[in-house]
Protein backbone atom coordinates (compact mmCIF):
# COMPACT_ATOMS: atom_id res chain seq x y z
CA UNK A 1 0.00 0.00 0.00
CA UNK A 2 1.38 3.48 -0.63
CA UNK A 3 2.11 6.24 2.10
CA UNK A 4 -0.84 8.48 2.99
CA UNK A 5 -0.07 11.63 0.58
CA UNK A 6 2.04 14.59 1.42
CA UNK A 7 -0.94 16.98 1.34
CA UNK A 8 -1.46 20.53 1.59
CA UNK A 9 -4.63 22.14 2.85
CA UNK A 10 -5.41 25.49 1.38
CA UNK A 11 -8.35 27.19 3.46
CA UNK A 12 -9.96 30.16 1.16
CA UNK A 13 -12.44 32.61 1.89
CA UNK A 14 -14.88 34.41 -0.46
CA UNK A 15 -14.93 37.81 0.36
CA UNK A 16 -15.90 41.50 -1.54
CA UNK A 17 -13.69 42.16 -4.11
CA UNK A 18 -10.47 44.19 -3.09
CA UNK A 19 -11.19 46.60 -6.36
CA UNK A 20 -14.92 47.34 -4.12
CA UNK A 21 -15.88 50.32 -2.34
CA UNK A 22 -17.95 49.06 0.35
CA UNK A 23 -20.76 51.17 2.03
CA UNK A 24 -22.72 50.79 5.47
CA UNK A 25 -26.74 50.24 4.86
CA UNK A 26 -28.94 53.30 4.44
CA UNK A 27 -30.36 51.54 7.72
CA UNK A 28 -26.79 51.07 9.32
CA UNK A 29 -27.17 47.64 10.34
CA UNK A 30 -24.60 46.21 7.92
CA UNK A 31 -23.03 46.25 5.04
CA UNK A 32 -23.93 46.81 1.40
CA UNK A 33 -22.44 43.73 -0.26
CA UNK A 34 -25.69 42.64 -2.26
CA UNK A 35 -24.43 42.42 -6.26
CA UNK A 36 -20.63 43.24 -5.50
CA UNK A 37 -18.58 41.04 -7.22
CA UNK A 38 -16.91 38.31 -4.76
CA UNK A 39 -13.94 37.26 -5.22
CA UNK A 40 -10.97 34.92 -3.31
CA UNK A 41 -9.96 36.41 -0.44
CA UNK A 42 -6.17 38.01 -1.78
CA UNK A 43 -3.97 36.28 0.76
CA UNK A 44 -5.84 32.96 0.51
CA UNK A 45 -5.03 33.55 -3.36
CA UNK A 46 -1.60 33.84 -2.68
CA UNK A 47 -1.06 30.84 -0.29
CA UNK A 48 -2.71 28.52 -3.12
CA UNK A 49 -0.31 29.69 -5.09
CA UNK A 50 2.43 28.74 -2.45
CA UNK A 51 0.72 25.27 -2.25
CA UNK A 52 0.77 25.11 -5.61
CA UNK A 53 4.40 25.78 -6.11
CA UNK A 54 5.47 23.19 -3.49
CA UNK A 55 3.53 20.93 -5.36
CA UNK A 56 4.91 21.85 -8.50
CA UNK A 57 8.92 21.12 -6.51
CA UNK A 58 7.88 18.02 -5.59
CA UNK A 59 7.20 18.70 -1.62
CA UNK A 60 3.67 17.78 -1.76
CA UNK A 61 1.75 15.30 -3.59
CA UNK A 62 -1.87 16.63 -3.17
CA UNK A 63 -3.42 20.48 -3.13
CA UNK A 64 -6.57 20.50 -1.65
CA UNK A 65 -8.76 23.97 -1.39
CA UNK A 66 -11.34 24.08 1.47
CA UNK A 67 -13.91 26.83 2.27
CA UNK A 68 -16.28 27.02 5.62
CA UNK A 69 -19.27 29.43 4.03
CA UNK A 70 -22.49 28.76 2.26
CA UNK A 71 -22.81 26.69 -1.16
CA UNK A 72 -22.76 30.32 -3.00
CA UNK A 73 -18.96 29.89 -2.06
CA UNK A 74 -18.57 27.36 -4.80
CA UNK A 75 -17.75 29.72 -7.71
CA UNK A 76 -14.83 30.81 -5.77
CA UNK A 77 -13.92 26.90 -5.04
CA UNK A 78 -14.16 26.56 -8.76
CA UNK A 79 -11.33 29.14 -9.28
CA UNK A 80 -9.36 27.59 -7.37
CA UNK A 81 -9.49 24.28 -8.79
CA UNK A 82 -8.83 26.13 -12.15
CA UNK A 83 -5.57 27.74 -10.41
CA UNK A 84 -4.34 24.12 -9.74
CA UNK A 85 -5.93 22.48 -6.56
CA UNK A 86 -6.39 18.80 -7.10
CA UNK A 87 -10.12 18.83 -5.22
CA UNK A 88 -12.64 21.12 -3.11
CA UNK A 89 -13.99 21.07 0.29
CA UNK A 90 -16.61 23.51 1.02
CA UNK A 91 -18.47 22.99 4.98
CA UNK A 92 -22.03 24.21 4.47
CA UNK A 93 -21.96 26.67 7.85
CA UNK A 94 -25.26 27.97 6.53
CA UNK A 95 -23.96 31.27 7.22
CA UNK A 96 -21.14 33.68 5.87
CA UNK A 97 -20.54 34.83 9.28
CA UNK A 98 -19.04 32.53 11.28
CA UNK A 99 -16.27 33.93 13.77
CA UNK A 100 -12.52 33.23 13.72
CA UNK A 101 -12.63 30.85 16.25
CA UNK A 102 -15.31 28.52 14.66
CA UNK A 103 -14.00 28.90 11.71
CA UNK A 104 -10.48 27.16 12.99
CA UNK A 105 -12.80 24.66 15.13
CA UNK A 106 -13.77 23.62 11.39
CA UNK A 107 -10.57 23.25 9.94
CA UNK A 108 -9.07 21.42 12.87
CA UNK A 109 -11.92 19.10 12.22
CA UNK A 110 -10.83 19.14 8.92
CA UNK A 111 -7.10 18.64 9.59
CA UNK A 112 -8.19 15.50 11.25
CA UNK A 113 -9.49 13.79 8.50
CA UNK A 114 -7.22 15.48 5.60
CA UNK A 115 -4.19 15.02 7.89
CA UNK A 116 -2.20 17.76 5.95
CA UNK A 117 1.92 17.98 5.88
CA UNK A 118 0.67 21.75 5.68
CA UNK A 119 -2.20 24.31 6.26
CA UNK A 120 -1.66 27.32 4.20
CA UNK A 121 -4.27 30.57 4.72
CA UNK A 122 -4.29 34.21 4.30
CA UNK A 123 -2.88 36.12 6.79
CA UNK A 124 -6.54 38.24 6.98
CA UNK A 125 -9.32 38.29 4.81
CA UNK A 126 -10.02 41.74 3.53
CA UNK A 127 -13.67 42.20 5.14
CA UNK A 128 -13.28 41.54 8.67
CA UNK A 129 -9.25 42.23 8.83
CA UNK A 130 -9.78 40.17 11.90
CA UNK A 131 -5.87 38.03 11.39
CA UNK A 132 -6.85 35.59 13.91
CA UNK A 133 -7.95 32.14 11.82
CA UNK A 134 -4.44 30.87 11.42
CA UNK A 135 -3.20 31.58 14.53
CA UNK A 136 -6.21 29.80 16.48
CA UNK A 137 -6.42 26.58 14.27
CA UNK A 138 -2.99 26.22 15.22
CA UNK A 139 -3.62 26.13 18.99
CA UNK A 140 -6.45 23.84 18.60
CA UNK A 141 -4.35 21.52 16.46
CA UNK A 142 -1.17 21.86 18.92
CA UNK A 143 1.21 23.08 15.97
CA UNK A 144 3.49 25.52 15.06
CA UNK A 145 2.53 28.30 13.36
CA UNK A 146 4.41 31.18 10.58
CA UNK A 147 2.47 33.76 10.71
CA UNK A 148 3.40 36.54 8.06
CA UNK A 149 5.44 34.39 5.79
CA UNK A 150 7.53 36.19 2.94
CA UNK A 151 9.45 32.85 1.79
CA UNK A 152 8.49 29.22 2.73
CA UNK A 153 11.38 26.65 2.58
CA UNK A 154 10.85 22.80 3.15
CA UNK A 155 13.29 20.51 4.07
CA UNK A 156 13.25 17.16 6.22
CA UNK A 157 10.04 17.47 7.76
CA UNK A 158 10.73 21.40 8.70
CA UNK A 159 10.00 24.36 7.12
CA UNK A 160 12.06 27.56 7.29
CA UNK A 161 9.80 30.69 7.18
CA UNK A 162 10.81 33.91 6.65
CA UNK A 163 8.21 36.13 8.27
CA UNK A 164 7.30 39.76 7.90
CA UNK A 165 7.75 41.57 11.24
CA UNK A 166 7.43 45.10 12.18
CA UNK A 167 11.18 45.53 12.59
CA UNK A 168 11.86 43.61 9.45
CA UNK A 169 12.36 39.93 8.58
CA UNK A 170 12.25 36.90 10.98
CA UNK A 171 13.21 33.39 10.11
CA UNK A 172 12.02 30.87 12.50
CA UNK A 173 11.93 26.92 11.73
CA UNK A 174 9.15 24.79 12.83
CA UNK A 175 8.28 21.23 12.72
CA UNK A 176 5.93 19.87 10.41
CA UNK A 177 2.95 19.72 10.38
CA UNK A 178 2.04 22.81 10.84
CA UNK A 179 0.09 26.23 9.97
CA UNK A 180 1.80 28.99 7.72
CA UNK A 181 -0.51 31.99 7.04
CA UNK A 182 0.77 34.46 4.37
CA UNK A 183 1.80 38.00 3.99
CA UNK A 184 1.85 39.84 0.27
CA UNK A 185 5.44 39.63 -1.06
CA UNK A 186 5.25 35.58 -0.97
CA UNK A 187 4.84 35.14 -4.37
CA UNK A 188 2.04 36.82 -7.25
CA UNK A 189 -0.33 34.28 -7.66
CA UNK A 190 -0.83 32.89 -11.54
CA UNK A 191 -3.82 34.04 -13.80
CA UNK A 192 -6.22 31.20 -14.73
CA UNK A 193 -6.19 30.11 -18.11
CA UNK A 194 -9.65 29.41 -20.26
CA UNK A 195 -8.61 25.52 -20.69
CA UNK A 196 -8.23 24.82 -17.10
CA UNK A 197 -11.23 26.52 -15.87
CA UNK A 198 -12.94 24.00 -18.55
CA UNK A 199 -11.12 21.19 -16.61
CA UNK A 200 -11.47 22.49 -13.00
CA UNK A 201 -15.47 21.23 -13.61
CA UNK A 202 -14.58 18.10 -13.60
CA UNK A 203 -13.03 18.29 -10.55
CA UNK A 204 -13.87 16.79 -7.04
CA UNK A 205 -15.64 19.59 -5.20
CA UNK A 206 -17.46 17.53 -1.88
CA UNK A 207 -19.51 19.76 0.34
CA UNK A 208 -19.78 18.57 4.02
CA UNK A 209 -22.80 20.25 6.28
CA UNK A 210 -20.80 21.40 9.43
CA UNK A 211 -22.63 19.28 11.78
CA UNK A 212 -20.82 16.67 10.17
CA UNK A 213 -17.56 17.44 11.68
CA UNK A 214 -19.34 18.20 15.07
CA UNK A 215 -18.74 21.88 15.40
CA UNK A 216 -21.61 24.15 16.56
CA UNK A 217 -20.77 27.75 15.75
CA UNK A 218 -20.98 30.55 18.75
CA UNK A 219 -21.64 33.53 18.77
CA UNK A 220 -19.40 35.30 21.26
CA UNK A 221 -19.63 38.76 19.99
CA UNK A 222 -22.24 41.45 18.54
CA UNK A 223 -22.24 43.95 16.31
CA UNK A 224 -24.45 46.45 17.68
CA UNK A 225 -23.87 49.31 14.76
CA UNK A 226 -21.93 50.05 11.63
CA UNK A 227 -20.90 53.04 10.46
CA UNK A 228 -18.19 54.92 7.99
CA UNK A 229 -15.70 56.93 9.50
CA UNK A 230 -15.82 60.43 9.56
CA UNK A 231 -14.82 61.99 5.90
CA UNK A 232 -11.37 63.89 6.29
CA UNK A 233 -11.94 68.08 6.18
CA UNK A 234 -10.97 68.97 2.27
CA UNK A 235 -7.60 70.54 1.74
CA UNK A 236 -6.12 73.25 -0.12
CA UNK A 237 -4.22 72.77 -3.58
CA UNK A 238 -0.48 74.79 -3.63
CA UNK A 239 0.94 75.61 -6.95
CA UNK A 240 4.83 74.97 -5.83
CA UNK A 241 7.19 73.15 -3.53
CA UNK A 242 7.81 77.07 -2.19
CA UNK A 243 3.38 77.39 -1.63
CA UNK A 244 3.55 73.87 -0.04
CA UNK A 245 6.45 74.30 2.55
CA UNK A 246 4.81 78.12 3.37
CA UNK A 247 1.65 76.53 3.88
CA UNK A 248 3.27 73.79 6.31
CA UNK A 249 4.53 76.22 7.91
CA UNK A 250 1.50 78.14 8.37
CA UNK A 251 -0.66 75.40 9.92
CA UNK A 252 2.63 74.12 11.94
CA UNK A 253 3.99 71.07 10.78
CA UNK A 254 7.04 72.73 9.51
CA UNK A 255 8.95 75.30 11.30
CA UNK B 1 -13.05 44.71 35.93
CA UNK B 2 -9.33 43.97 35.82
CA UNK B 3 -6.85 44.26 32.50
CA UNK B 4 -3.56 42.26 31.72
CA UNK B 5 -1.39 43.92 28.88
CA UNK B 6 1.40 41.53 27.46
CA UNK B 7 4.59 43.68 27.20
CA UNK B 8 6.32 44.05 23.57
CA UNK B 9 9.89 44.13 23.52
CA UNK B 10 13.18 43.48 21.48
CA UNK B 11 14.97 41.89 24.26
CA UNK B 12 16.33 45.42 25.17
CA UNK B 13 13.49 47.50 25.35
CA UNK B 14 9.80 47.43 26.13
CA UNK B 15 8.31 48.92 22.90
CA UNK B 16 6.02 52.11 22.85
CA UNK B 17 3.00 50.12 21.34
CA UNK B 18 3.03 48.75 24.91
CA UNK B 19 2.31 52.55 27.07
CA UNK B 20 -0.59 52.56 24.26
CA UNK B 21 -2.37 49.38 25.29
CA UNK B 22 -2.04 50.36 28.96
CA UNK B 23 -3.60 53.89 27.93
CA UNK B 24 -6.29 51.88 26.06
CA UNK B 25 -6.29 48.69 29.32
CA UNK B 26 -6.78 52.21 32.01
CA UNK B 27 -9.92 53.16 29.87
CA UNK B 28 -11.73 49.92 30.84
CA UNK B 29 -10.17 49.07 34.02
CA UNK B 30 -8.59 52.28 35.39
CA UNK B 31 -6.63 51.22 38.55
CA UNK B 32 -6.56 47.65 37.94
CA UNK B 33 -3.64 47.30 34.88
CA UNK B 34 -1.14 44.81 35.35
CA UNK B 35 2.22 44.34 32.43
CA UNK B 36 3.34 41.17 32.05
CA UNK B 37 6.97 40.51 31.00
CA UNK B 38 7.48 37.48 28.67
CA UNK B 39 11.37 37.41 28.76
CA UNK B 40 14.65 35.71 28.99
CA UNK B 41 17.38 35.65 32.07
CA UNK B 42 19.53 37.60 30.56
CA UNK B 43 16.97 40.18 29.47
CA UNK B 44 15.53 41.13 33.51
CA UNK B 45 16.25 44.75 33.52
CA UNK B 46 13.13 44.83 30.85
CA UNK B 47 10.26 44.60 34.00
CA UNK B 48 12.26 47.96 35.67
CA UNK B 49 11.45 49.92 32.29
CA UNK B 50 7.75 48.11 32.45
CA UNK B 51 7.19 49.47 35.87
CA UNK B 52 7.43 52.97 34.87
CA UNK B 53 4.85 53.08 32.98
CA UNK B 54 2.28 55.18 34.58
CA UNK B 55 -0.78 54.03 35.56
CA UNK B 56 0.26 50.55 35.86
CA UNK B 57 -0.58 48.39 39.21
CA UNK B 58 1.70 45.61 39.02
CA UNK B 59 4.42 44.06 36.53
CA UNK B 60 4.29 40.22 36.31
CA UNK B 61 7.92 39.55 35.40
CA UNK B 62 8.10 35.44 33.78
CA UNK B 63 11.64 34.31 33.47
CA UNK B 64 12.23 31.32 31.37
CA UNK B 65 14.91 30.44 28.75
CA UNK B 66 12.32 29.36 25.79
CA UNK B 67 11.12 33.26 26.41
CA UNK B 68 14.43 34.78 24.89
CA UNK B 69 12.62 35.30 21.55
CA UNK B 70 9.12 36.07 20.81
CA UNK B 71 7.52 32.96 19.55
CA UNK B 72 4.04 32.62 20.19
CA UNK B 73 3.75 28.96 20.46
CA UNK B 74 6.00 29.26 23.42
CA UNK B 75 4.49 32.21 24.88
CA UNK B 76 0.79 32.10 24.17
CA UNK B 77 0.15 28.52 26.99
CA UNK B 78 1.98 31.07 29.30
CA UNK B 79 -0.01 33.69 29.06
CA UNK B 80 -3.27 31.55 29.12
CA UNK B 81 -2.39 30.05 32.51
CA UNK B 82 -1.97 33.83 33.27
CA UNK B 83 -5.28 35.05 31.91
CA UNK B 84 -7.53 33.30 34.18
CA UNK B 85 -7.06 35.90 36.66
CA UNK B 86 -8.53 38.70 34.60
CA UNK B 87 -11.27 40.24 32.94
CA UNK B 88 -9.06 41.72 29.93
CA UNK B 89 -5.86 40.89 28.58
CA UNK B 90 -4.47 43.03 25.59
CA UNK B 91 -1.85 43.07 23.65
CA UNK B 92 -0.51 45.51 20.92
CA UNK B 93 -2.03 45.07 16.99
CA UNK B 94 1.26 45.07 16.27
CA UNK B 95 3.30 41.81 14.35
CA UNK B 96 3.85 40.47 17.72
CA UNK B 97 0.20 40.80 19.23
CA UNK B 98 -1.28 39.84 16.02
CA UNK B 99 0.90 36.27 15.93
CA UNK B 100 0.05 35.74 20.02
CA UNK B 101 -3.52 37.22 20.79
CA UNK B 102 -5.35 35.05 18.88
CA UNK B 103 -3.31 32.13 19.44
CA UNK B 104 -3.80 32.79 23.55
CA UNK B 105 -7.57 33.53 23.01
CA UNK B 106 -8.06 29.61 21.31
CA UNK B 107 -6.09 28.00 24.20
CA UNK B 108 -8.32 29.71 26.71
CA UNK B 109 -11.85 28.93 24.49
CA UNK B 110 -12.22 32.67 23.62
CA UNK B 111 -12.28 34.83 20.57
CA UNK B 112 -10.72 38.01 20.11
CA UNK B 113 -12.04 41.82 19.14
CA UNK B 114 -8.60 42.64 16.62
CA UNK B 115 -7.95 46.79 16.54
CA UNK B 116 -9.62 48.12 19.43
CA UNK B 117 -9.97 52.19 18.61
CA UNK B 118 -11.72 52.78 21.17
CA UNK B 119 -13.75 51.65 24.29
CA UNK B 120 -17.35 52.17 24.78
CA UNK B 121 -17.66 50.38 27.73
CA UNK B 122 -15.38 47.66 29.57
CA UNK B 123 -17.36 45.00 27.08
CA UNK B 124 -18.16 47.66 23.97
CA UNK B 125 -15.51 48.53 21.56
CA UNK B 126 -15.22 50.24 18.34
CA UNK B 127 -12.96 48.73 15.24
CA UNK B 128 -12.28 48.73 11.52
CA UNK B 129 -13.41 46.73 9.38
CA UNK B 130 -12.94 46.70 5.71
CA UNK B 131 -9.63 48.39 5.29
CA UNK B 132 -10.78 50.98 8.14
CA UNK B 133 -13.84 52.23 5.31
CA UNK B 134 -16.89 50.81 7.48
CA UNK B 135 -16.46 51.42 11.75
CA UNK B 136 -18.32 48.47 13.80
CA UNK B 137 -19.44 48.59 17.65
CA UNK B 138 -18.90 45.36 18.80
CA UNK B 139 -20.11 43.76 22.02
CA UNK B 140 -18.77 41.03 23.96
CA UNK B 141 -20.51 38.66 27.03
CA UNK B 142 -19.09 40.06 29.95
CA UNK B 143 -18.59 36.08 31.31
CA UNK B 144 -15.47 35.32 29.44
CA UNK B 145 -12.26 36.53 29.42
CA UNK B 146 -11.83 39.18 26.73
CA UNK B 147 -8.41 38.84 24.68
CA UNK B 148 -8.02 42.07 22.08
CA UNK B 149 -5.48 43.58 19.95
CA UNK B 150 -5.01 47.05 20.41
CA UNK B 151 -5.29 49.56 17.56
CA UNK B 152 -1.80 51.41 18.49
CA UNK B 153 -2.71 54.55 16.40
CA UNK B 154 -5.78 55.43 18.06
CA UNK B 155 -3.59 55.21 21.13
CA UNK B 156 -1.15 58.27 22.93
CA UNK B 157 1.34 56.17 25.15
CA UNK B 158 1.03 56.46 28.93
CA UNK B 159 3.81 58.89 30.46
CA UNK B 160 6.32 57.61 32.75
CA UNK B 161 4.86 57.47 36.48
CA UNK B 162 6.11 59.10 39.74
CA UNK B 163 6.46 55.98 41.47
CA UNK B 164 7.14 52.96 39.25
CA UNK B 165 4.83 49.63 39.82
CA UNK B 166 6.08 46.96 42.01
CA UNK B 167 7.53 43.97 40.12
CA UNK B 168 6.83 40.25 40.79
CA UNK B 169 8.42 37.34 39.90
CA UNK B 170 5.83 34.70 38.44
CA UNK B 171 6.85 30.89 37.91
CA UNK B 172 5.23 29.78 35.03
CA UNK B 173 7.39 26.51 34.72
CA UNK B 174 5.00 24.38 35.27
CA UNK B 175 3.11 25.15 32.19
CA UNK B 176 4.64 23.00 29.37
CA UNK B 177 5.55 24.55 25.91
CA UNK B 178 6.33 22.85 22.84
CA UNK B 179 9.78 22.82 20.98
CA UNK B 180 8.81 22.54 17.84
CA UNK B 181 9.16 26.04 16.32
CA UNK B 182 12.88 27.77 16.41
CA UNK B 183 13.74 31.10 16.19
CA UNK B 184 16.51 31.46 14.21
CA UNK B 185 17.43 35.44 13.45
CA UNK B 186 15.48 38.88 12.91
CA UNK B 187 17.03 41.01 10.21
CA UNK B 188 16.55 44.41 10.58
CA UNK B 189 16.81 47.72 8.92
CA UNK B 190 19.17 49.77 11.05
CA UNK B 191 19.58 53.15 9.56
CA UNK B 192 20.30 56.63 10.85
CA UNK B 193 16.27 57.41 9.75
CA UNK B 194 13.66 57.23 12.15
CA UNK B 195 11.72 54.49 12.73
CA UNK B 196 8.64 54.71 10.47
CA UNK B 197 6.06 53.05 13.56
CA UNK B 198 6.89 55.94 15.62
CA UNK B 199 8.30 59.09 14.15
CA UNK B 200 6.37 62.80 13.98
CA UNK B 201 7.25 62.96 10.12
CA UNK B 202 7.00 60.24 7.69
CA UNK B 203 7.58 60.94 4.15
CA UNK B 204 6.21 57.94 1.51
CA UNK B 205 6.92 57.09 -2.43
CA UNK B 206 4.80 55.16 -4.33
CA UNK B 207 4.94 53.72 -8.16
CA UNK B 208 5.47 56.68 -9.78
CA UNK B 209 9.32 56.75 -9.16
CA UNK B 210 9.72 53.78 -11.44
CA UNK B 211 12.78 52.29 -9.90
CA UNK B 212 15.28 51.99 -6.94
CA UNK B 213 16.94 54.87 -8.01
CA UNK B 214 14.18 57.08 -8.57
CA UNK B 215 13.55 55.76 -5.02
CA UNK B 216 16.40 57.41 -3.86
CA UNK B 217 14.41 60.70 -4.18
CA UNK B 218 12.33 60.00 -0.98
CA UNK B 219 15.00 58.75 0.91
CA UNK B 220 16.48 62.58 0.34
CA UNK B 221 13.42 64.23 1.23
CA UNK B 222 12.70 61.93 4.44
CA UNK B 223 16.41 63.20 5.14
CA UNK B 224 15.69 66.78 4.57
CA UNK B 225 12.94 66.39 6.87
CA UNK B 226 14.48 63.95 9.33
CA UNK B 227 11.83 61.79 8.96
CA UNK B 228 11.38 58.13 7.81
CA UNK B 229 11.10 56.10 4.93
CA UNK B 230 7.73 54.71 4.06
CA UNK B 231 6.05 53.36 0.64
CA UNK B 232 3.07 52.22 -0.98
CA UNK B 233 2.22 48.68 -1.79
CA UNK B 234 2.84 49.41 -5.18
CA UNK B 235 6.08 50.73 -4.89
CA UNK B 236 6.78 47.33 -2.85
CA UNK B 237 5.64 45.26 -5.13
CA UNK B 238 7.21 46.59 -7.74
CA UNK B 239 10.60 46.15 -6.30
CA UNK B 240 11.82 49.67 -5.75
CA UNK B 241 11.34 49.77 -2.00
CA UNK B 242 12.15 46.70 0.92
CA UNK B 243 9.20 45.06 2.39
CA UNK B 244 9.09 46.53 5.59
CA UNK B 245 8.01 50.13 5.13
CA UNK B 246 4.63 49.21 3.42
CA UNK B 247 2.05 51.98 4.35
CA UNK B 248 -1.46 50.60 4.41
CA UNK B 249 -4.47 47.75 5.58
CA UNK B 250 -1.79 45.16 4.35
CA UNK B 251 1.18 46.95 5.46
CA UNK B 252 2.01 49.40 8.68
CA UNK B 253 -0.75 51.99 10.01
CA UNK B 254 0.89 54.72 11.10
CA UNK B 255 -0.02 58.08 13.02
CA UNK B 256 3.02 60.74 12.41
CA UNK B 257 2.40 64.26 12.43
CA UNK B 258 2.99 64.93 9.25
CA UNK B 259 2.80 62.58 6.34
CA UNK B 260 4.07 63.46 2.57
CA UNK B 261 2.69 60.71 -0.02
CA UNK B 262 4.77 61.71 -3.56
CA UNK B 263 4.07 59.63 -6.29
CA UNK B 264 1.14 57.72 -4.72
CA UNK B 265 -2.40 57.28 -6.05
CA UNK B 266 -4.04 56.42 -2.60
CA UNK B 267 -5.94 53.27 -3.18
CA UNK B 268 -8.27 52.76 -0.08
CA UNK B 269 -5.73 50.39 1.20
CA UNK B 270 -2.83 52.73 1.57
CA UNK B 271 -5.27 55.47 3.06
CA UNK B 272 -6.20 53.00 5.67
CA UNK B 273 -2.87 53.22 6.38
CA UNK B 274 -2.10 57.10 7.52
CA UNK B 275 -5.99 58.70 8.09
CA UNK B 276 -4.80 59.32 11.69
CA UNK B 277 -1.81 61.19 10.31
CA UNK B 278 -2.22 65.21 11.87
CA UNK B 279 -1.13 66.89 7.92
CA UNK B 280 -1.54 64.73 5.09
CA UNK B 281 0.60 66.10 2.18
CA UNK B 282 0.23 65.14 -1.28
CA UNK B 283 2.40 65.64 -4.77
CA UNK B 284 1.14 63.45 -7.52
CA UNK B 285 0.91 64.43 -11.05
CA UNK B 286 -2.46 63.24 -11.80
CA UNK B 287 -5.02 65.70 -10.26
CA UNK B 288 -7.98 63.06 -10.08
CA UNK B 289 -5.41 60.91 -7.84
CA UNK B 290 -7.86 59.92 -4.61
CA UNK B 291 -4.72 60.77 -2.29
CA UNK B 292 -5.88 64.41 -2.85
CA UNK B 293 -9.36 63.66 -1.20
CA UNK B 294 -7.91 62.67 2.11
CA UNK B 295 -4.70 65.57 1.67
CA UNK B 296 -4.63 68.64 3.67
CA UNK B 297 -2.38 70.39 1.00
CA UNK B 298 -1.93 68.90 -2.60
CA UNK B 299 1.01 69.75 -5.43
CA UNK B 300 -0.39 68.66 -9.02
CA UNK B 301 3.51 67.88 -9.91
CA UNK B 302 5.35 65.65 -11.41
CA UNK B 303 7.43 63.83 -8.51
CA UNK B 304 10.70 64.49 -10.17
CA UNK B 305 10.08 68.07 -10.77
CA UNK B 306 8.55 68.98 -7.50
CA UNK B 307 10.61 66.10 -5.01
CA UNK B 308 14.62 68.32 -5.83
CA UNK B 309 12.47 71.84 -5.69
CA UNK B 310 11.18 70.81 -2.45
CA UNK B 311 14.56 69.56 -1.19
CA UNK B 312 16.46 72.93 -2.29
CA UNK B 313 13.69 75.00 -0.97
CA UNK B 314 13.92 72.94 2.54
CA UNK B 315 17.67 73.72 2.65
CA UNK B 316 17.26 77.29 1.42
CA UNK B 317 14.90 78.01 4.92
CA UNK B 318 17.41 76.13 6.91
Amino acid sequence: MSETPRRILVAIKRVVDYNVRVRVTADRTGVATDGAKMSINPFDEIALEEALRIKERGDADEVVVCSVGTPEWQPQLRTALAMGADRALLVDAQTEDLEPLDVARVLAALVEREAPLIVLLGKQAIDGDDNQTGQMLAALWQRPQATFASTVRLSAGRAVVAREVDAGIETIDVELPAVITTDLRLNQPRYVKLPDILKAKQKRLDVVPIAELGVEPVRRFRTVAYEEPPPRRRGIRVSSPAELVAALVERGALR
Amino acid sequence: MRALVVAEHDGRRIAESTAKCVACALEIAPGAVDIVVFSGPEQDALAAEAATLAGVSRVLRVIRDANGAPLAAVLAPQLAAVAERYTHVLGPSTTFGKDLMPRAAALLGVGQISDIMAVEAPHRFKRPIYAGNVIVTVEAEPEHVLVGTVRTASYRPVQEAATPAPIEDLSLDHVPVPEHTRFLSLETERSHRPDLQTAERVVAGGRAFGSAEGFELVTRLADALGAAVGASRAAVDAGFAPNDPQVGQTGKVIAPKLYIALGISGAIQHVTGIKDAGTIVAINKDPEAPIFDVADVGLVADVFDAVPALIDELKRRQ
